[in-house]
C-alpha cells in the first residue's frame, strides 16, 4: 500500500511538481526523481549532514524531511547553488586549498558554508569548526575546509 | 632549456576538484542502468545460530514480484572462499558462502537476498522473509575466546585460535633481567571500522547473450574483485569487467571481497538483469570489515642512562568471523609485532601474536594496518622508561634512534630498513611544536590545578608493499602498477592508469609527473583509470602505493614516449635524437632551446601522415610501462608527530590543542595533496585514539550500530595540525616517492595517547586502553586516589 501525494514546489529556481511516495526523503526525490544527484546520503539518520539542502532559505537535512513536506517550499541543492554563481567564491577557496579529497561530503559543507557567510562578518577558527560541527568528513581532518572559508570570509568582510 | 618550472613538486590544485565541488561528482549510487534491479539482505539477528528454514513466502506476499535468494541459491552459481595464506599452513579460516548456508556466525551477516524495482520494495520484501533460527553459543569477548570453556565461532575448527606466531631476536628475558629499569604495560585496542562516507556500492550487469559480466563499484581493488568474480561465478577472466567510477572514500574497507557484493553478480548471473546494492548506515557498522581489536601485554628494559636493553611483545588479535579473502589477513597482529620498536636500536626482542575467531563482521586491512599498534605500545613503554631514568622524552628517543650510519639494516623484527631520518624529523618537530614552551606552560598551569599534556611519538609506514610479502601467500593481489601514455594529435597527452583515485589526489599527480617528462603542462595531460578492460592491469589503491608504485610506472611510460617522440622527430627532421629535448609542447634543440617542431605536428604526422615518413618509420605514440618494487619489499617512510592537550581532572574529557606532524614521504610530487593525506590521516588516528569503537555485548550484538552512536571526530573536537617535511628519496626509483596516506594515523594514537597520559601523570593515573574515553580517564584518576 503505497500512499502517494500531489507535491509542487520551486527546485533551483524551477517549478516542479510530482507525485511521490509519502515515504520519499527529500533527498531520495531529488536524487532519483529529478536527477539531481549533487545532494548525497551518508547516514540517512541526521547525523552527517551529507544531504545538505536550502530549503526557504535555511539548511536543512534533507534525510530528514519527507518530500511531501517540501510542497510549496522553494529548494536549493548544490547544482542550483554552482550554476547561479552563488558559491562560486567558496568553490574557489575548496579548490585551492584542497578542501575536499573524495568530495562526498563536499556539496554539504560548501552549503553549510554558504549559510556561515550569511552571517555577514569573519569567524574565529574555533567559530568555523563549530559551525561546522554537523557535517562530516572522513577525508580531510577539516583543517583545510576551515582554512578555505577562513580565506573567503577574510577576503569578503575586509574591516 | 626550458625556464618553466617543473610540475612535480608544486603545490597544485586537483583537476577533479573543481567538479566535485560543483557536486557533479558521479558516484556509484548516482549511475543509472535501464531495467535495474535492487537488492536487499536479509540479516542474523544473531551473533551465530543455525539457519533452520527460511521461508520467502510472505515476502512474495508484501511484495509479489520480488524474488528471493537464499544462501543455497547463490551457492549454486558461486562457489564459497576462504581466507588463506599459501606459505602460512597452519592458518585455518573456514569457507566463506556470499551468502550464508546453514550457520550465521555473525550479527549482520546476510542469509537471503531480495530482489526488487526499488530499494524500498527490496527491503519490503526482505523485511518480510521469515527465518526460523535456533541460536549457537557466541564466542563475543576477545579477552576470553581462548579460554578453555570459550564457545567456539565455528564448532567445526575445535578451537578459537586460528593463527599464532612469535618472532625472537637475542636474548630479551636476560636483556630485560639485566636492565636498571623496566616498565609493562597492558594495552587494549578497541575494534573500530572505517566509515568512507560514501557507504559501498555495486551495481553488477550480466549480458547471457556474450556471458559478459560488468560490475560498476566503489572498490578500491577492481582487478582482485574481476578476479574473485570470474573465478567464484565462473565466467571467464576476459568477460568481466570492473569499472569504479568516483569513490567516497575507501580506507582499506573498499579493498575486500564482500558477500553482499559478490551476491550482487551472482543475482545478475541468475536473472541476466542489472542489478545494484548500496549499504546505508547501519548496515556498514554492521557488514564493513573491522579493525584493531588487539590486547598487547609488553615490557621494556633500559639501561640508567636510557638506552634500549630489550623489549617483550605479546599480542591477542581478533579475526572476527573470518579471515579477509585473498589479502594478508594476519597482517593487523603480525605488524604488531614485527614493527614494535622499530625505530629504536636494540638487539633483544620478543614479538608473540595469537589470533582468535569471534562472532563479530569479519576484520580486514583498515588504514595503518597494525602500525598504529605497534607505534603506540613501543613509544608508551618509551615515555614510561623515561620518566623511570628521569631523562626528557624527546632526549630519550634522540638518544634510542638507530645511529645513521647503521642504515641499512633489519630490525629484531625483521623489518628492513634503507635509510631514515628519524633525527631531522624530530629536530623539526621540536622545532615547530615549539616543545620547550609547551613544557614551561605546561609546569606553569600545573601549579594553578591545570593538567596538560605533550606527546611525541616517532612513527614508520610501510608503503608499496610489493610482491615479496603477497606473493608467497598466494594472494591473487598485483603488486605491480600500469600506465600507458599516449601522445594525441593535437599535442595533448592521455594517460590512463591502474592506480585507482579515491580522493587521494594521484590521478592529478601523475599529471605533474608525465607533464614534466614531456615537457608540457599538467593540465596538457589527461589522465583516466578506474576501467580494467582498459587500463594496463595492476594492484589499485591500498597501502600508500599509488606514487610509489603508479607513480614510477607513468613515469617510466613517459620516459618511453619520450624516446619515441625524439625519435620521430630526428625523422622528420632529420636530426639526431640525441641532440633534440622537449620542453614547451615542442621538440627543441638541446643546446640552445629552439623550437624545432611542435607536440602538435608529431601527434598530426604521426597520426594522419604517416605517408610522409621515411620508409621503415612506425609512429609509436603510446607506451605502456609498469612497475613493480624490485629491489625492497617496501618503502618505509618515517616521522615523528607531536600532541598537546589538556584532560579535565573533574569530566574525564580531553582537550585537542595543536597536532604536529614532520613526516618523509621520500621525494613529494605536490605538497598540497602530501599535506592532506596526512591530515586526513591523523583526524582518523585521533578517532582511534578519543572515540571510535564498535561496542558489543557479550552476546556479538552491537550496541553502536548508528553514526549518532559510534562517534567519529567531528570538526569542533579537533585541533589544527601543523604539517612539516624532510625529503630522502626512495632509492632505487627513477621518482624517489614513498608513501604517505597512512603516516598520519599511524602516529597519531600514540601522540594522543602519550599526551594524555603524561597530563594524567601528576595525578598518579595512567590508561592504556584505547579510545581514552572521558569515563576512562576518571577510572584512572580514582584508581590512582
Ligand atoms: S544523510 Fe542526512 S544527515 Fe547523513
Ligand atoms: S572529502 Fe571525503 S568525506 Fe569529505
Amino acid at each position: 500500500m503505497e500512499e502517494a501525494a500531489e507535491i509542487a514546489l520551486t527546485v533551483n529556481g524551477e517549478t516542479v511538481s510530482a507525485r511521490v511516495e509519502a515515504r520519499r526523503h527529500l533527498v531520495d526525490f531529488l536524487r532519483l526523481d529529478l536527477g539531481l544527484t549533487g545532494s548525497r546520503l551518508g547516514c540517512e539518520h541526521g547525523v552527517c549532514g551529507a544531504c545538505t539542502v536550502r530549503v526557504d532559505g535555511a539548511i536543512v537535512r534533507g534525510c530528514l524531511m519527507l518530500a511531501v513536506q517540501a510542497d510549496g517550499a522553494d529548494v536549493w541543492t548544490i547544482e542550483g547553488l554552482s550554476d547561479a554563481g552563488e558559491i562560486a567564491g567558496l568553490q574557489d577557496a575548496f579548490v585551492a586549498r584542497n578542501a575536499l579529497q573524495c568530495g562526498y561530503c563536499t556539496p554539504g559543507m560548501l552549503l553549510t558554508a554558504a549559510e556561515m557567510l550569511k552571517a555577514g562578518r569573519r569567524m574565529t577558527r574555533p567559530e568555523i569548526r563549530e559551525f561546522l560541527s554537523g557535517n562530516f568528513c572522513r577525508c580531510t581532518g577539516y583543517h583545510a575546509i576551515v582554512d578555505a572559508i577562513e580565506a573567503v570570509m577574510a577576503e569578503r568582510f575586509r574591516d | 632549456m626550458t625556464d618553466r618550472p617543473e610540475a612535480a613538486g608544486r603545490p597544485l590544485p586537483r583537476g577533479s576538484a573543481r567538479r566535485l565541488a560543483a557536486g557533479r561528482g558521479r558516484y556509484a549510487d548516482d549511475l543509472r542502468f535501464p531495467g535495474l534491479l535492487h537488492l536487499a539482505f536479509v540479516r542474523s539477528p544473531h551473533a551465530h545460530a543455525r539457519i533452520v528454514k527460511i521461508d520467502p513466502a510472505p515476502a512474495l506476499a508484501a511484495v509479489p514480484a520480488a524474488k528471493v535468494f537464499t544462501g543455497a541459491d547463490i551457492a549454486a552459481v558461486c562457489t564459497p572462499w576462504q581466507g588463506k595464506m599459501d606459505h602460512l599452513p597452519t592458518l585455518v579460516s573456514p569457507p566463506q558462502h556470499a551468502v550464508a548456508v546453514d550457520r550465521a556466525v555473525w550479527q549482520g551477516e546476510p542469509v537471503a537476498a531480495v530482489a526488487a524495482a526499488s530499494r524500498a520494495l527490496a527491503e519490503d520484501a526482505a523485511a518480510a522473509v521469515a527465518v526460523e533460527w535456533e541460536p549457537l553459543p557466541a564466542a563475543a569477548v576477545r579477552d576470553r575466546t581462548l579460554d578453555a570453556d570459550a564457545a567456539p565461532a565455528h564448532p567445526e575448527l575445535g578451537g578459537n585460535l586460528a593463527y599464532a606466531a612469535a618472532i625472537r631476536a637475542g636474548d630479551p628475558e636476560a636483556a630485560l633481567a639485566g636492565s636498571a629499569h623496566v616498565v609493562e604495560a597492558c594495552f587494549s585496542f578497541a575494534r573500530h571500522t572505517g566509515v568512507p562516507l560514501e557507504p559501498r556500492t555495486v551495481i553488477a550487469d550480466y549480458d547471457p547473450g556474450e556471458g559478459r559480466l560488468t560490475v560498476h563499484g566503489s572498490h578500491q581493488a577492481p582487478w582482485h574483485q574481476q578476479d574473485t568474480l570470474s573465478r567464484h561465478l565462473g565466467i571467464p577472466e576476459h568477460l568481466v569487467r570492473v569499472v569504479t567510477p568516483d569513490i567516497g572514500g575507501g580506507f582499506g574497507i573498499k579493498l575486500h571481497i564482500y558477500g553482499e557484493e559478490i551476491a550482487v553478480s551472482a543475482v545478475s548471473r541468475i536473472l541476466g538483469r542489472p542489478v545494484k546494492y548500496t549499504a546505508d548506515r547501519l548496515e556498514s557498522f554492521i557488514s564493513d570489515i573491522q579493525a584493531r581489536d588487539q590486547r598487547v601485554e609488553a615490557r621494556m628494559g633500559v639501561d640508567a642512562d636510557g638506552a634500549i636493553r630489550g623489549l617483550s611483545v605479546d599480542a591477542l588479535s581478533s579475526f572476527g568471523a573470518f579471515a579477509s579473502y585473498g589479502r594478508a589477513p594476519v597482517n593487523e597482529g603480525m605488524m604488531t609485532i614485527s614493527m614494535a620498536g622499530g625505530p629504536y636500536a636494540n638487539g633483544h626482542y620478543e614479538g608473540r601474536l595469537r589470533i582468535a575467531f569471534q562472532n563479530k563482521p569479519p576484520s580486514g586491512m583498515y588504514r595503518a594496518v597494525g602500525q598504529p599498534i605497534a607505534c603506540a605500545v613501543t613509544e608508551q613503554l618509551l615515555d614510561r622508561a623515561a620518566h623511570a631514568a628521569g631523562i626528557d622524552p624527546v632526549e630519550m628517543r634522540r638518544r634510542n634512534y638507530w645511529a645513521e650510519d647503521a642504515f641499512p639494516l633489519r630490525t629484531p623484527g625483521g623489518i628492513a630498513m634503507d635509510r631514515l631520518s628519524l633525527r631531522q624529523c624530530l629536530d623539526r618537530l621540536v622545532a615547530m611544536m615549539g616543545y620547550d614552551a609547551l613544557r614551561a606552560e605546561q609546569a606553569a598551569l600545573r601549579r594553578s590545578g591545570v593538567y596538560r599534556g605533550i606527546g611525541v611519538a616517532t612513527f614508520l609506514e610501510m608503503t608499496a608493499i610489493g610482491a615479496e610479502r603477497y606473493g608467497p601467500a598466494g594472494a591473487r593481489i598485483s603488486t605491480q602498477d600500469g600506465a600507458t601514455v599516449r601522445l594525441e594529435p593535437s599535442g595533448r597527452v592521455r594517460c590512463v592508469t591502474s592506480v585507482i583515485e579515491i580522493g587521494q589526489g594521484t590521478l592529478s599527480a601523475l599529471a605533474q609527473i608525465v607533464a614534466d617528462r614531456l615537457g608540457v603542462a599538467p593540465e596538457d595531460v589527461g589522465v583516466v583509470g578506474g576501467d580494467t578492460a582498459l587500463a594496463p592491469y595492476g594492484g589499485g589503491a591500498w597501502a600508500s602505493r599509488g606514487l610509489t608504485i603508479g607513480g614510477e610506472a607513468a613515469w617510466r611510460a613517459a620516459e618511453g614516449l619520450r624516446a619515441n617522440i625524439l625519435e620521430l622527430a630526428g625523422s622528420i627532421l632529420q636530426a639526431d635524437p640525441a641532440g633534440l629535448d622537449l620542453a614547451g609542447g615542442a621538440v627543441c634543440d638541446r643546446a640552445t632551446g629552439e623550437t624545432r617542431i611542435t607536440l602538435a605536428e608529431i601527434g598530426r604526422i604521426g597520426h594522419f601522415r604517416q605517408d610522409t615518413l621515411p620508409p621503415g618509420v612506425q609512429p609509436e605514440l603510446a607506451v605502456t610501462r609498469h612497475y613493480a618494487p624490485d629491489d625492497v619489499p617496501f618503502a618505509l617512510a618515517n616521522g615523528v608527530q607531536g600532541s598537546s592537550l589538556e584532560v579535565d581532572a573533574e569530566t574525564g574529557g580531553v582537550r585537542l590543542l595543536g597536532h604536529w606532524v614532520v613526516e618523509d614521504c621520500g621525494r613529494i610530487v605536490n605538497p598540497l595533496l602530501v599535506e592532506e593525506q596526512i591530515r586526513g590521516g591523523v583526524v582518523q588516528g585521533i578517532g582511534g585514539a578519543l572515540f571510535e569503537e564498535c561496542r558489543y555485548d557479550e552476546h556479538g550484538q552491537l550496541l553502536n550500530g548508528s553514526l549518532a552512536d559510534y562517534l567519529v571526530p567531528m570538526a569542533a573536537e579537533l585541533p589544527d595540525i601543523h604539517v612539516g617535511h624532510v625529503e630522502t628519496p626512495l632509492r632505487g626509483t627513477a621518482l624517489g616517492a614513498k608513501g604517505a596516506g597512512e603516516a598520519g594515523t599511524v602516529g597519531a594514537p600514540a601522540a594522543v595517547l602519550l599526551a594524555v597520559n603524561d597530563a594524567l601523570r601528576p595525578l598518579g593515573a595512567q590508561v592504556s586502553s584505547l579510545p581514552i574515553t572521558p569515563e576512562a580517564v576518571l577510572n584512572a584518576i580514582a584508581a590512582a586516589a
